[in-house]
């Protein structure tokens, strides 16, 4: 079965999302990071959303889950480069992402996982 | 008023909900629709095939057509399935109701994601949303 890669940087997971994500693999994925999670102890997660222009209601919920869930196991998610026309689509659509990190691009998704961290998110 | 057929997309599994909302894209920027509108246009396209899937009894279509009236263009969306229909159209038009376990953003959110919706529905004959957004 197709997976999203999960890579380990610097005690953190990123995961660089690049297809078009159907139902299924956006469940295992969060699956996955949450596994991955328990596996390594990663106390923070960076979800690269640059690729992706379709962000509709049920992957809107999978990802501010999958951060709820993370939260739940002690780490940290920042969702990172969500496209101008996917923040327009959100909003209208009635989804705010509330209660989950982001940030403008990836650099900057790993500066705010570090200053959380420090501050003892 | 004249109606071009493009495209129909058989709804029966989820990944026929990528297929649909994937070639609603590309129909809309065929027509010129504007980045962000392309995107609006699949994100809408994405919420109805999904209904066909949560609600639809699994079996529907989407047709996706290019519209065009008084000199004006748009793109026509049309989702219908034979699921068990919906009791309470009005209801299911709020923001946050929902039956499924879902958000309850699908239909009212796909509503303000477009220029003109309706939903028609007969219990236990099925439901029709019917959208367009104009260029």
């Amino acid at each position: 079965m197709e997976r999203i890669p999960i890579i380990k940087i610097e005690g953190m997971l990123v995961i660089s999302v690049q297809t078009d994500l159907h139902d299924k693999l956006a469940l295992q994925l969060q699956e996955d990071i949450l596994n991955h999670i328990q596996d390594t102890g990663a106390r923070g997660i960076l979800i690269d959303l640059s690729a992706i222009d379709i962000v509709d209601s049920f992957m809107g919920r999978v990802l501010s889950d999958t951060a709820h869930m993370a939260r739940i196991l002690g780490a940290t998610t920042v969702i990172v480069g969500i496209q101008p026309e996917v923040a327009i689509t959100l909003v209208e659509l009635g989804l705010d992402l509330q209660g989950v990190h982001v940030a403008l691009n990836a650099d900057r998704g790993m500066d705010l996982l570090r200053q959380l961290q420090r501050e003892g998110f | 008023m004249s109606v071009t057929q493009t495209e129909t997309v058989r709804v029966t599994s989820e990944p026929d909900i990528v297929t649909a909302r994937q070639k609603a894209r590309q129909v809309a920027k065929q027509i010129g629709f504007s980045m962000v509108n392309q995107i609006k246009i699949a994100t809408g396209v994405s919420e109805l095939a999904r209904n066909i899937i949560k609600y639809g009894g699994s079996d529907g279509q989407v047709e996706i057509s290019v519209r065009e009236e008084n000199g004006k263009k748009g793109i026509l969306i049309v989702c219908s399935d034979q699921g068990p229909g919906i009791e309470d159209i009005d209801q299911a038009m709020q923001d946050g109701y929902t039956t499924a376990g879902g958000l309850g953003a699908g239909l009212p959110g796909t509503k303000r994601l477009m220029d003109e919706f309706k939903v028609e529905s007969t219990v236990g004959e099925g439901t029709t949303v019917t959208c367009c957004k104009w260029l």
